[in-house]
């Protein structure tokens, strides 16, 4: 008999690897809890009936638990994000028509960032010399991290992401097609999407999450703060569980298995050939090309589910330089006490997690590959921060705020 | 009251279940309804309608693509608040529980609206317990079926009569703690396999 019975919502997506995996391996039944999983069918319907009590727990767009106490979102109610559900895991995608134009203006398929967005930039001023209409991106939701890095990486590069093309939303099954049929030209998105798009032939990937910021968290475990607060040992349980699950999903010799688990129709319903590149870091770009990104979905090492403050308050920094609410220091208390490093600490301390001591970084600062000391020994950690070599001082939010 | 001023836009990729939250709507007077049940071009639509009600489905993929058009108001004259946001705790609950959500032009006074939403949740419930009601009824035909193919393989095999055949299978069936069905079901299986394809 299970001590404790919890309800999650899910989307089917790449990151929700570590959900699954916790149901499906044991690792939730082995702490106690009888974790059921229900998809949904956008996000929508995870922040509803995550209001109305229908889920306890649910995978969430990183930003959205920090939006939803900021009060942005309809049916905003109180969430906590204790745990991360890991790094990167998106990737930007065009159509073969706008490749091949970037492709001539000296893209190559290497992903790189920097001079993707130059050769972009380039067609951009060439489509408003003669006259073209402006290139449509699409991202899954305006609170998200595809939203952030897509409008990131278009700035960094010279693009205003308002002025220079549209951004629209739109839901990841429909973008393939979108794509195919000319609606739109490129869009951000979580794994398997992009690779379903490169095996139907319909785009090629142009960079991803993993270059333009590295080891960023993607989705969260959303909580009901309320609930989490009554709730205390099922918290601590589920959060034992998903550490797990997630150790379980990092290993390379799990991941033929886990791809056939989230290709079963009752979770991602695709073929495994779409989920292992993200798994495996080895990614189809299209045209016959492959990269290896060995970092591109990061599910566990590297304190990977550890939810730092410092990343929330960057979300929080993207909203307010992309207009969505305005800076106030009084939301800043908010935001931070959005992510829950404390009830990560204290619910897989006891089991010997190794586990980063501070609650924030400055991102940009870790160059290189390294370890940190932990209570529990070191911890080895991948290089952070984004591409154009800007850092972001969780301290200093406002300073980054007013730099061109 | 009905206020017949108001139009209505029932977004629903279910055209049977749109059709029947129409006709309800129409039944109670209200002439202005739309039904759309696609997703692409949406947007324009929308903005020629400038409905002042939307009514959409839960399992549409398209709602947080919906929220951001009508938060941004670029499709639409006015900004649209998510109905439920304003209501009482039981009707969001009603509502997320039978599998719609609705949409309304800021400011537009809540009782003017909820008759609207409660049909919605009237019909989507009604609408789900007809699909349930089809599904048993497919499934009572189905193991009607089944019943009379295996009792054809006892009579063949066993030479006995049709009575006798459905007697036994429903001895047998009483004796396992299964249903008939299920026996019946392993019989034709085990049948198909021996190559006693009768």
């Amino acid at each position: 008999m299970p001590d404790h019975q919890i309800i999650a919502g899910f989307l089917p997506l790449l990151d929700s690897a570590i959900l699954v995996a916790a149901r499906e391996k044991g690792f939730a039944e082995g702490e106690g809890v009888d974790l059921s999983l229900v998809r949904e069918t956008s996000w929508a319907n995870i922040r509803d009936r995550m209001a109305v009590g229908h889920f306890h727990a649910a995978q969430m767009l990183a930003p959205m638990p920090i939006a939803s106490n900021l009060g942005l979102t309809p049916l905003a109610v109180p969430l906590a994000a204790p745990m991360v559900l890991g790094l990167g895991g998106n990737a930007i995608t065009v159509s073969n028509a706008l490749w091949a134009r970037m492709a001539e203006a000296g893209a190559t398929p290497d992903l790189d960032p920097a001079s993707t967005g130059k050769a972009l930039k380039s067609i951009i001023a060439e489509r408003a010399s003669t006259g073209e209409a402006r290139l449509r991106f699409a991202v899954v939701h305006p609170h998200s991290g595809h939203n952030y890095e897509l409008r990131y990486w278009l700035a960094a590069c010279g693009i205003d992401p308002d002025e220079d093309v549209e951004i629209l939303i739109a839901p990841p099954p429909l973008l393939p097609d979108a794509m195919s049929n000319g609606r739109i030209d490129g869009f951000c998105v979580g794994e398997p999407w992009n690779t379903v798009a490169v095996r139907a032939g319909s785009g090629r990937i142009a960079t991803v999450k993993a270059r333009i910021w590295r080891s960023s968290p993607e989705k969260v475990l959303a909580l009901h703060a309320d609930w989490m607060g009554e709730n205390e040992a099922a918290t601590h349980a589920l959060l034992r569980a998903l550490y797990r699950a997630a150790a379980w999903c990092g290993a390379s010799w799990n991941h033929q298995e886990l791809a056939e688990i989230l290709a079963r129709e009752d979770y991602l319903g695709v073929s495994p050939q779409a989920i292992m590149p993200a798994l495996g870091g080895q990614l189809g770009l299209g045209g016959g090309e492959i990269a290896e990104v060995r970092d591109f979905f990061v599910p566990f090492a590297s304190a990977a589910t550890f939810p730092w403050k410092s990343h929330a308050l960057w979300f929080y920094s993207q909203m307010v330089r992309w207009g969505q609410c305005s800076f106030s220091k009084d939301h800043l208390e908010t935001v931070e006490s959005s992510f829950r490093p404390d009830i990560y600490r204290a619910a897989l301390g006891p089991i010997g997690a190794a586990i980063p001591a501070a609650d924030s970084k400055v991102e940009g600062a870790r160059i290189h590959a390294g370890a940190i000391e932990t209570d529990a020994g070191k911890l080895q950690v991948l290089a952070d921060g984004f591409f154009d070599g800007e850092t972001f001082d969780p301290g200093a939010i406002e300073d980054y705020l007013a730099r061109p | 009251m009905v206020d017949a001023s108001l139009k209505i836009l029932v977004i629903d990729e279910n055209r049977i279940r749109a059709s029947i939250i129409e006709t309800g709507l129409r039944e109670a007077g209200h002439d202005q309804v739309f039904v759309l049940s696609e997703l692409q071009g949406i947007a324009r639509r929308i903005s020629e309608i400038a409905p002042d009600v939307i009514v959409i489905d839960l399992e549409n993929p398209g709602r947080d693509m919906l929220e951001d058009m009508f938060q941004l108001s670029r499709s639409v004259r006015r900004p649209i608040a998510m109905f439920v946001d304003q209501s009482d705790k039981s009707a969001i609950e009603a509502a997320i529980d039978a599998g719609v959500s609705a949409y309304v032009i800021d400011g537009l006074k809540q009782e003017r609206v909820k008759p609207i939403l409660d049909m919605a949740v009237m019909r989507f419930n009604a609408f789900s317990r007809l699909e349930r009601d089809l599904q048993d009824a497919r499934n009572e035909l189905q193991e009607r079926k089944v019943v009379e193919r295996a009792k054809g393989i006892l009579m063949k095999t066993r030479g006995l009569g049709e009575d006798e055949a459905y007697a036994l299978l429903r001895k047998t069936a009483m004796n396992q703690n299964k249903k008939i069905g299920e026996i019946a079901r392993s019989l034709v299986t085990a049948a198909d396999l021996l190559g006693d394809a009768s």
